[in-house]
């Protein structure tokens, strides 16, 4: 890679990108005299006692662990109900099937500010009220369209002649979709858990609604703590930092297969 | 693909159907149904008929809300779209820059919502926040929580700086798909920038353009989390976009007939936007080709 003029505009946006997560960061290292002092750009005495607060209390740290299971659970069951009906939209026609898939589709576009008084009756009145299950259920209102669609597109790609051949040489269809097209589609599958866990996990509104002490997300956590304490801006920022490190690693994971899943495979 | 007529297909949507409509007919259909009745409680119910479907449209502060959200909607798109497209076409397209610069780009987009508020917030904050200390340094009086326009504008650029990456991302997916090829032909043509621009590289952008515009128009409508977080909707109602004029309405004030009239009015205008945008682009793309 060369340096050329092109990248100076880049780098910029990179700039403007970081520079709000590095003032978090920044601020999470340092003491709360410190954050209320003087503007510094790097601290003075960084500390981890902020990180120490939260690793060490459950008030903090089980709402890591419940974010992750609802958003955990979410991913799973998208995946296991979309990958069929995926394959049934790319590669065959049934009555009704524009209709559904558009019906789908148009789930993603209800405001979530809509159904939160309906979910919070639905959910209490089958007694899944404050249930990881309630949340990643809810969750799959806007996830499961969305991995029908990317997976759709993925699998369009594959050639049909392969489901044929298959069938030719005598693979019942379970077996042909596990041991035959599964692994085909695998980088299609790991976008589309990609953007299961990113919808899940940035959500707040419903999940906030669903839950109230059993599987509170720690995104509530934080806005709950900060405004019962007073503001603790080095443990507010630290909080904020480590909600970060998840998304920021299955990015890591899933780098060079981000530009194609975002066009949902249909490039 | 010329695909093969079975309705045997239904079995494998199943799943899917009976998933998604617990969670979208039944509580639309609380929706509809609180929208047509006044609640006192479980027992005691009247159907009111349009009564506050006729109340919600008439409401000026309601009104008001929905001018502020379509100049909103609109100042997002006008900024995030070309902005996208610019910054997607200095990306790098081979070596080692490729996979940093889509890990870095893609940051932003993975931060739950309300982290984007908090960030936001200690960011602008003119004691604490290096943004906020920044322009009060250039001599320009700036505190988001008290003058309505400052607030406004962070709210803006806090959107831009949270999904101008995904238009960037989308399009440069866009980019990638096109051959060097083709490239090579405008050179020997000794076509401008701008030719290569508007005849090779925009074309194969147009379909995840589509994707880019209805995903921003439809989140940026029904943008709840950051604002509430860093404004709170204020100061006044200057960031009180229709969800959170929503929330306020069925949440605080437990006006459940109005909220449910006005929850339906909004989605269908979301539908009716995504449908016309989505027809007209498409019939535009069809004319083309002729």
């Amino acid at each position: 890679m060369q340096f050329q003029k092109r990248h100076i505009g880049l780098l910029l946006y990179i700039l403007f990108l970081l520079l709000p997560i590095y003032w978090l960061f920044n601020m999470s290292i340092k003491t709360n005299t410190e954050i209320l002092g003087a503007m510094t750009l790097f601290p003075d005495n960084p500390t981890l006692a902020n990180y120490a607060t939260i690793l060490t209390d459950p008030a903090w740290y089980t709402g890591y662990i419940n974010s992750m299971i609802y958003v955990g659970i979410n991913v799973v069951i998208s995946l296991v109900v979309a990958l069929p009906a995926a394959y049934a939209f790319s590669r065959f026609n049934f009555t009704g099937d524009k209709h559904l898939f558009f019906w789908l589709l148009t789930n993603r576009m209800a405001p979530p500010a809509v159904f939160l008084l309906p979910f919070f009756q639905l959910y209490s009145s089958v007694g899944l009220f404050d249930t990881h299950i309630a949340v990643a259920l809810a969750h799959c209102l806007f996830n499961v369209p969305l991995a029908v669609w990317i997976l759709e597109g993925f699998m369009s790609g594959i050639p049909k002649e392969i489901d044929e051949t298959a069938y030719v040489d005598g693979y019942s269809f379970p077996r042909f979709f596990a041991t035959i097209f599964l692994p085909l589609i695998r980088s299609g599958i790991g976008v589309t858990a990609f953007f299961c866990f990113m919808f899940s996990w940035v959500e707040l509104l419903l999940a906030r609604t669903l839950t109230s002490v059993e599987a509170k997300p720690i995104a509530a956590t934080m806005t709950r703590t900060v405004s019962a304490s007073g503001l603790d801006w080095g443990v507010l920022a630290a909080a904020g930092v480590l909600t970060i490190v998840p998304g920021a690693l299955v990015i890591w994971f899933v780098r060079n297969y981000i530009a194609k899943g975002f066009a949902m495979g249909r490039v | 693909m010329n695909k093969i007529t079975n309705n045997k297909a239904w079995f494998l949507v199943l799943p899917v159907f009976f998933i998604v409509a617990i969670s979208a007919i039944i509580p639309l259909m609380t929706v509809v149904n609180y929208s047509v009745q006044d609640i006192f409680d479980p027992q005691t119910r009247f159907f009111v008929g349009t009564e506050w479907f006729e109340q919600v449209l008439g409401d000026s502060r309601l009104h008001d809300a929905l001018i502020r959200q379509i100049i909103y909607t609109l100042s997002v798109l006008f900024i995030e779209i070309p902005m996208g497209i610019a910054v997607a076409l200095t990306l790098p397209r081979k070596g080692w820059g490729v996979s940093a610069s889509m890990v870095l780009l893609a940051l932003p987009l993975l931060i739950p919502w309300n982290v984007v508020g908090t960030i936001w917030q200690i960011f602008g904050r003119a004691d604490i926040g290096l943004g906020g200390y920044l322009i009060n340094l250039m001599g320009i009086d700036y505190n988001y929580a008290q003058n309505p326009m400052d607030a406004w504008v962070t709210v803006l650029v806090m959107d831009v700086w949270h999904w101008t990456s995904l238009i960037v991302l989308l399009c440069y997916a866009g980019l990638r798909s096109i051959p060097d090829a083709y490239y090579q032909a405008a050179k020997i043509d000794g076509a401008s920038r701008w030719a290569v621009f508007r005849f090779i590289q925009l074309p194969k952008m147009q379909s995840v353009l589509v994707i880019g515009v209805l995903l921003r128009f439809m989140d940026s409508f029904m943008i709840y989390t950051e604002p509430f977080v860093l404004t709170g909707g204020g100061p006044g109602n200057a960031t009180t976009f229709l969800s959170q004029f929503l929330t306020r309405m069925a949440v605080g004030q437990f006006d459940l007939g109005p909220a449910a009239a006005f929850s339906l009015i909004y989605f269908l205008i979301i539908l009716l936007v995504c449908w016309v945008f989505y027809t007209v682009v498409m019939n535009a793309g069809k004319q083309g080709e002729q």
